[in-house]
This record gives C-alpha cells, structure tokens and sequence, in this order.
C-alpha cells in the first residue's frame, strides 16, 4: 500500500536516511545556487537603491542648506546694495548741496568783483572824462580869450586871466 | 523504495523526484525574475523584492537586523521552497503500479522532519556562535533552574510541532484530494458531487500551503531568535 511510507514511522525495517540526506542536499544546494544566482545580485540591487536613496536625500539636504544660505548671503548682499545706494545718494545729495553754496559763493564774489572793477572803471573814465574836458575847456577858452582879448590886453594880463581861469576851473572841479 | 547499492541506503525516489523538482521550479522562478535587475524594478523584480522584504519583515519582527540579517537568505528559500513544495501536489497526483509518484514533497514526514531538524540544529549551532557555550547552557536554566526538563522537552516538541504541522497540513490536504478524486472520477454523479468540493478545497489548500510555508519561516525565526537574541 503506498500509504505505509506515508505515514510517520511507517518505513518499517527501514529507514530512509537517503530521503533525508537528499532534503538536505537539494534544499542546501537550492539556498546555495539561489543565494549565488538570485537573493546575491538582488540584495545588491536593492543594497544599491537602498545607498542612492540614502545619497540623493543627504545631497538633498545638502543642496537646501546650500540655497539657504545662498539666499541668506543673496539677502544680506542686497541689504548692503541698499544701504550703500542710500549712502551714495545721500553723499551726492550732500555733494551738491556743498558745490551749490560754493557755486554761489563764487558766483557772488564774482559779481562783486566785477561790480567794484566797474565802479572803478567808471570813476576812471569819468575822470580822464573830466581832465580831458577841462583841458579842452582850457585851450577853448584861451582860444575865446585869445580872440576876444587879441588887442586889448597886454600879455601880462592875459597870463593872469589865464591863471584865474584855470583856478577857477581848479575850483569848480 | 530504492536501495542504493553502495551503501545499502534506502531512497524514496517519488521523494528525490518531488524535491528535485520543486527546487527546480523554484530556482527557475528566482533566477529569470533576478535577470536584468534595474534600480526601477519592474515586473518579477517588484515580486522578489516584496518576497524579500516579506522576509525580512518576519526576521525583523523576532530579533534585532543585526543578528537577523543572514538568516535572510535561509528565510526567502524556505519560503518559496515549502511554498512552491506545497503546491505541487495540489493539480494532481500520479500513482504508478500502486507506488506515489507525483505529489508534495512536503506531504511526506522525513522531508519536513529533515527541514525542521535542520532549524533547529542551526538555532542550536547559532545560539553557541552567537552567545558562547556558557551563556547558551545558561539558557536552559531561565527563568527557573526546576524547568530545566521542561526546557529540554521543549526542543524536542518545537522539532515535532515544526515538521509535523507543515506535513499534516499537507498531507491531510492531499488526502482529501485524493478522495474527491477518486470520487469524481467514479462516475457521473461522482463527479458532479466532487466538482464543487474540489474547487474548494483545491483553492483552500492553496490558502493553507502558502500560510504553512509563512507559518515554517515564521517559527524558524522565532527559535533561531529564542537562541541567538539576548532578551527574549
């Protein structure tokens, strides 16, 4: 009957120690060629994803502390950009608040100059003016005296109304 | 039954065979599903990864990584070996001249006494590895030195419990197959009587052999842990 090598302790007058000597064999064998052939390149695979996953989160990581501090530093940069432009400004505005003043400091000494260089100028032409006109007035009247007085006054006389005249004209200057 | 020859060792050949072929399958299985492995996986490489990480799971779940970690390939071979093993016998079974040829190799005791001796062999033989001969003799006196014959029966009851559970289970199962085969071939109405049953049975010994091929590794880690880990 094939149920009598079916049942536990059923092998009788003999035991089948090749049934067993082939489990292990086969079974060993199989883990053996399974682990070489299969479960080996498989745990690699799977080692392999496990360390690029493990890689790409840690460069993640990395790359976002990177940015943040980038950012940071991009911030902090602008900051500086912001405050130095203020500066310039306020600089340049200082700047030409000073040149203005100076400009019109200069510009009024200038005029100033200028106005006594002119006051100065006319009292001179006025005075060359003046002598030129009395030395003209002078031979004019000498002129007139002359031809008026030709025959009448002795030359004493007329150096004498010369001199008068020219006192006076002395004078009335 | 065969004898060899040469050293007058007996063989059940339908044994051999079983076994023979039932590894091979589950080579065949593993080895085109590892072919061209991807850092994507796709198709049978997200199968044998989730068998891996199934396995894993089931060692993690006993003892720390550390320790468990080479057990992981015993563990996904003995999963898919019983478990393919399991299968076999279930589309059917071929007697030749009264003798069983084709069927679970799982159905017979030696084959899975073999398996189960040879865990916890192995648990024996890491537990003195892993924690050394005195902490390990050690062991036999916790919690109570008085519960050191409990503790020796113990073992002899976790191999029999380990071996006889995955061959009931599916030898019982062949069994029951057997019968309604023959059943539903004894006629027409046999057949139309064993019809229904036999789906039934056939889809809930597919259920049985997978949960006792869970079952086996389950236990294997569970004593390999109960020697190799410290706390427990």
């Amino acid at each position: 009957m094939f149920f009598d090598h079916l049942v536990l302790g059923a092998t009788g007058e003999f035991l089948n120690i090749g049934d067993i000597a082939a489990t292990l064999i086969v079974f060993i064998a199989l883990m053996l060629l399974l682990k070489k052939f299969a479960w080996g390149p498989l745990m690699g695979v799977m080692q392999e994803r496990e360390d690029l996953i493990a890689s790409e989160i840690e460069t993640a990581e990395n790359s976002r502390l990177e940015s943040k501090k980038m950012l940071e530093e991009q911030r902090n940069l602008l900051k500086d950009a912001r405050t130095q432009a203020q500066e310039i400004v306020e600089n340049a505005k200082k700047q030409g608040e000073v040149s203005r003043e100076e400009i019109i400091t200069t510009a009024r000494a200038e005029a100033g100059r200028m106005k006594d260089a002119a006051v100065l100028e006319i009292a001179n032409e006025r005075d060359k003016a003046i002598s030129a006109v009395r030395e003209e007035v002078v031979a004019l009247s000498l002129l007139a005296a002359t031809k008026v007085l030709e025959k009448e006054i002795s030359e004493e006389d007329n150096r004498q109304l010369i001199n008068e005249t020219i006192a006076k004209a002395g004078e009335v200057q | 039954m065969w004898q060899d020859p040469l050293f007058g060792i007996w063989f059940n050949l339908s044994n051999v065979m079983m076994l023979l072929v039932a590894a091979l399958i589950v080579f065949l299985i593993a080895f085109f599903a590892t072919r061209n492995l991807k850092l994507k996986p796709t198709g049978m490489q997200n199968f044998m990864e989730w068998i891996m990480d199934f396995v894993k799971g089931i060692i993690k779940s006993n003892m720390d990584w550390r320790d468990g970690g080479r057990f992981h390939v015993l563990g996904i071979t003995l999963l898919m070996f019983i478990f393919v093993s399991n299968m076999l016998g279930l589309p059917f079974s071929i007697i030749v001249n009264g003798d069983l040829w084709w069927k679970s190799p799982t159905a017979d005791p030696t084959v899975t006494m073999t398996l189960a001796a040879t865990i916890i062999i192995l648990s024996h033989y890491y537990g003195i590895k892993q924690k050394g001969l005195k902490n390990y003799g050690a062991d036999y006196l916790k919690p109570m030195p008085f519960l050191f014959p409990l503790k020796i029966i113990e073992e002899f009851a976790n191999t029999l419990t380990l071996g006889l559970r995955l061959y009931g289970n599916i030898f019982a199962g062949e069994i029951l197959l057997g019968l309604l085969a023959g059943l539903g071939g004894a006629g027409i109405f046999g057949f139309a009587a064993a019809a229904l049953p036999m789906m039934a049975w056939q889809g809930f010994s597919i259920f049985i052999g997978a949960i006792q091929a869970f079952i086996f590794v389950m236990l294997t880690m569970v004593y390999i842990s109960h020697k190799v880990a410290d706390d427990h």
